[in-house]
């Protein structure tokens, strides 16, 4: 009897028999499917940066067109005077047909024989160029009667084509491009008139009209966004640290703690759009704060942030050991001596560890700048700060829902290029704050 | 003067209180023969904090007290005739502040003092012609009573802060006297700075207080106005949302409740599989070279901003199920779908699930799996049969926070769950949640006074009322049980 047991135990141990199998295959599976998991999350994360890579990075280059303009002296300044208040009375249309003309005469001059008429063949330039034309000739009236050269940005269907956005076949189905105007954009681009090159316009530029994304940047909403990260660094980082004081190291155990201690991990919960209703609610019905302005975005924001860098100060706080408080208590420091002159500064890093932390999430937050305001189509940089703190402003993420509204599927690609851009601050934000603790981080 | 100088000559009378503060102290000791109480610092800083503390509230104060006053006090200017048939006395009062801050620059193009403004000899004519000049456009002439309006708008203004200028600095400088003059050597310095200090610590702790307080009150407040316009019932219980511009709306929020618990529910099933695994498999199985690549790698997924999952499901994800799956089985031509958001927002929730049920498998005490291991287990029967079941309370509570997550979520479902409120079962459907609507209904120019802007507010409160109880509950949950195994 104890012989059989040995016997198929022994089996077991060396080959399995059936149920051993199973067991060790369904071990297998299990392991495999854990696998699987990890695969997924992993490739779920470099479809979106792919996805958002490969549709985005192409804003960041330009389809422009140099040539050389004739800023004739017959239209843009009549009277001869070169009065500023007389120039700016010609206006964008004015200036429209100084770009026509000179386009028709560089292709004449590189002897083109396009069947286009001389006005199809300016529609490859962008509308948005006579507007820069004639802001060049305002800044500079004394270049009137000359000959300047000039990089003016294609129109959104050109640039589209050099990107694959824009096919012969979609074209023809276009009203606003004709397949003989792509063909003339080739025949361009090989004499050198139309070139594709970086763009910085991206970045400086401010938000365009739907009609122009080709002219479309997130330099407002670069400002905007960086005005809203000084406000609520100057707000959360102070008010975030003292709350984080009181209650690690000097509040009493009753309910009024308790409560405040209730709050915080409430509000860290709180869905981020409700903080977005309480903006508009408090601050801009009831204080009579103007909408769409970064000081409404910072302290709404500010608010937001303030749970996050509360939670990361008390760990911070609670990790710097007792001993460092007795130690500088037994020399005689009072508490509060201890606290600022020991404990806070060797949670430091920490501290500022967890703001950089809340801060790169307070760049991303979109929902709540949607109800204060900021969507408006703003165009104007807002002032130096603080009187700035109170203009019209854009936001980088709220810009990218902007695009992603408008029609034009050129937004699409501009929505990208934002995206890359908020991206590449967060990453820029998270380095810091990695390098911040590897160097700085002291383990009790 | 502005608020920025106002501060920045408020910050420099703290620094000139500190220095005199401190010479003050060092010089009547040396006088007297006493020593300090405090280190000389100390004296400084209480003349500081005196002059500076006070003086910055009050300031704050008073720029949120001003506007308000200000409007009640204009507002009642308005004769009600002049408000425009179907128009809002609100909407008039847009126009005085625009005209109130036109009026600054038409003065100084024009070269006008301020006496014909106050005198109501103005030309009044061509008011409009001339604030256009000047890029104030307004929509419609304006009556003599909103002009008149405009002015006494723009003079209280003037004097407010006129008034807020010398309020300020004459607290800054009256408490810095004060302190200044009460430095004597005894004088416990440190102790008072500490004792002031402190209090800043705990008035700091109360804005969290300060914060739900404010979030509660515009939610309960915003709502009870709803109601008061729109019956409750008719909100809770309707299955029609349809809101009009012209009146005669139907806001049920039954479609968006069931958009929102759909796209969750879709969310949830692919974070809390795909989450739970790869927190087993990094807890138990993965050495630590994969360990040290994918964990970091799942964080970032929730360091990502929303509006980056809401790009990737509007470009990417929701064309590809509409062309791959939906239009082939001919289930829908919709590329914003159920499926969609909630794929995407699944994706965004995994790190949640996974970090949190990491902890919680971590917090299984070693011995129960050396227990099951020393009977023969395999390591995933130890996993199905012991950690599992032992930990579960602690995952229930991560799924709880994860779906509280989920249903506050908007950016993704606003692009892409679509716009229409839909009480279907086709996930390849539009459907839309309680988040896109709040977003939909409060965007664009919101007038207060109309019940399809105001249910927003009331969607603001259920939602807050759900996350919230969801929240408790897993909090409660997790530490329940944590202290089973502490």
């Amino acid at each position: 009897m104890t012989d059989a047991i040995a016997a198929t135990q022994g089996k077991a141990a060396l080959s399995g028999d059936a149920r051993t199998r199973r067991r060790h295959a369904a071990e297998r599976r299990f392991r495999m499917m854990g696998l699987l998991a990890v695969a997924l999350g992993v490739l779920a994360l470099v479809g979106l940066l792919f996805s958002i890579l490969s549709s985005g990075l192409s804003s960041f280059r330009q389809t422009y067109v140099t040539m050389d303009i004739y800023l004739d002296p017959g239209i843009l300044d009549k009277a001869g005077n070169r009065n500023p208040e007389d120039l700016a009375k010609v206006t964008t249309f004015g200036y429209a047909p100084l770009i026509k003309n000179s386009l028709a005469k560089a292709m004449n001059d590189k002897g083109f024989n396009s069947q286009l008429e001389a006005g199809p063949a300016a529609e490859l330039v962008s509308a948005e160029a006579p507007a820069i034309l004639r802001r060049y000739v305002l800044n500079n009236p004394d270049q009137i009667g000359e000959t300047v050269e000039f990089n003016l940005l294609a129109s959104g269907r050109i640039d589209g084509y050099y990107k694959g956005r824009v096919t012969m076949a979609s074209a023809e189905l276009d009203r606003n491009i004709s397949p003989e105007q792509l063909q003339l954009a080739d025949e361009l681009k090989e004499a050198g008139i139309l070139t594709t090159r970086f763009n910085w316009d991206f970045l400086t530029a401010p938000d365009a009209s739907d009609t122009r994304p080709e002219a479309a940047g997130v330099g407002v909403a670069i400002l905007g966004s960086a005005y809203m990260m000084l406000i609520v660094l100057a707000l959360s980082l102070p008010i975030g640290v003292a709350a984080s004081i009181y209650l690690e190291e000097f509040a009493p155990q009753n309910w009024f703690t308790d409560l405040i201690e209730v709050n915080i991990a409430n509000l860290a919960a709180v869905p981020s759009i409700v903080f977005g209703i309480l903006g508009l609610a408090a601050f801009i019905n009831f204080a009579g704060l103007p909408q769409s302005a970064p000081i409404v975005g910072g302290l709404v924001l500010a608010l937001m942030t303030l749970p996050t860098i509360i939670i990361a100060t008390r760990a911070a706080l609670k990790a710097v050991p007792p001993s460092i408080r007795s130690a500088a208590l037994g020399v005689g420091a009072s508490k509060m001596q201890a606290i600022f002159h020991h404990v806070v500064p060797l949670a430091m890093p920490g501290i500022l560890t967890g703001t950089i932390i809340g801060l790169a999430q307070a760049l991303g937050e979109t929902a709540p700048l949607l109800l204060i305001g900021m969507v408006a189509f703003v165009r104007d940089y807002p002032a130096a700060p603080p009187e700035g703190f109170f203009d019209p402003a854009s936001a980088l993420p709220v810009q990218v829902y902007n695009w992603t509204q408008r029609g034009d599927p050129a937004f699409v690609e501009r929505a990208s290029g934002a995206i890359i851009v908020l991206l590449v601050f967060l990453l820029l934000m998270n380095l810091i704050a990695i390098i911040l603790r590897r160097r700085f981080e002291r383990r009790w | 003067m502005s608020v920025g100088s106002i501060v920045l000559v408020v910050l420099v009378l703290a620094v000139v209180g500190y220095v005199l503060g401190r010479r003050r102290a060092l010089s009547t000791s040396a006088a007297t023969g006493t020593r300090l109480h405090s280190l000389p610092g100390y004296y400084g800083q209480t003349v500081a904090l005196f002059v500076a503390v006070p003086a910055l509230l009050v300031l704050a104060a008073w720029l949120f007290a001003q506007p308000i006053l200000i409007e009640n006090r204009v507002r009642g200017m308005i004769p009600d005739s002049v408000i425009p048939e179907g128009g809002a006395r609100s909407l008039v009062m847009a126009d005085v502040r625009n005209i109130a801050g036109g009026l600054d620059a038409v003065l100084r193009r024009d070269a006008l003092n301020e006496d014909a403004l106050v005198n109501g000899n103005l030309d009044f004519s061509n008011v409009r012609v001339r604030l256009a000049d000047v890029g104030v456009a307004l929509g419609s002439d304006v009556p003599r009573e909103v002009f008149d309006a405009a002015v006494t708008y723009r003079q209280s203004a003037k004097y407010g802060s006129i008034g807020m200028t010398v309020v300020v600095l004459a607290i800054a400088l009256a408490l810095g006297a004060w302190s200044l003059m009460r430095i004597k050597p005894k004088l416990r310095a440190r102790n008072v700075s500490e004792n002031f200090i402190q209090a800043l610590l705990i008035a700091s702790s109360t804005i969290a207080i300060l914060t739900t307080v404010g979030i509660i009150f515009s939610l309960v407040f915003e709502t009870a106005n709803f109601f008061r316009m729109y019956p409750a019932s008719e909100f809770f219980f309707s299955t029609v949302w349809n809101p009009q511009f012209r009146g005669g709306s139907d806001l049920g929020i039954i479609p968006l409740l069931w958009g929102t618990l759909y796209v969750s529910f879709v969310a949830l099933l692919v974070a809390v599989p795909i989450g739970l695994m790869i927190a087993i498999y990094l807890a138990d199985y993965a050495g630590s070279r994969l360990r040290s690549f994918a964990k970091p790698a799942i964080e970032i997924l929730a360091g990502i901003p929303t509006i980056v999952y809401g790009l990737f499901a509007l470009i990417t994800v929701g064309p590809f199920l509409r062309d791959w799956i939906a239009q082939p089985m001919g289930l829908g031509n919709s590329s914003s779908s159920v499926l969609t958001a909630g794929l995407v927002m699944g994706v965004m929730i995994i790190p949640f699930v996974s970090s949190l049920s990491d902890d919680i498998i971590n917090a299984v005490p070693q011995a129960m799996r050396d227990g099951s291991f020393a009977l023969g287990a395999t390591q995933s029967e130890t996993i199905k049969k012991v950690i599992l079941p032992a930990a579960l309370p602690g995952i229930v509570g991560a799924i709880l926070l994860a779906a509280s997550r989920a249903i506050g979520e908007t950016m993704i479902v606003v692009l892409g769950a679509g716009a229409a409120a839909r009480l279907d079962l086709n996930p390849f459907e539009a459907m839309t949640t309680i988040t896109v609507k709040i977003v939909s209904q409060l965007t664009g120019d919101t007038e207060f006074a109309s019940p399809e802007t105001l249910v927003a507010f009331a969607l603001g409160l259920t939602l807050f009322v759900f996350t919230l109880a969801l929240n408790v509950l897993a909090l409660y949950i997790v530490r329940k049980y944590r202290e089973q195994y502490e």
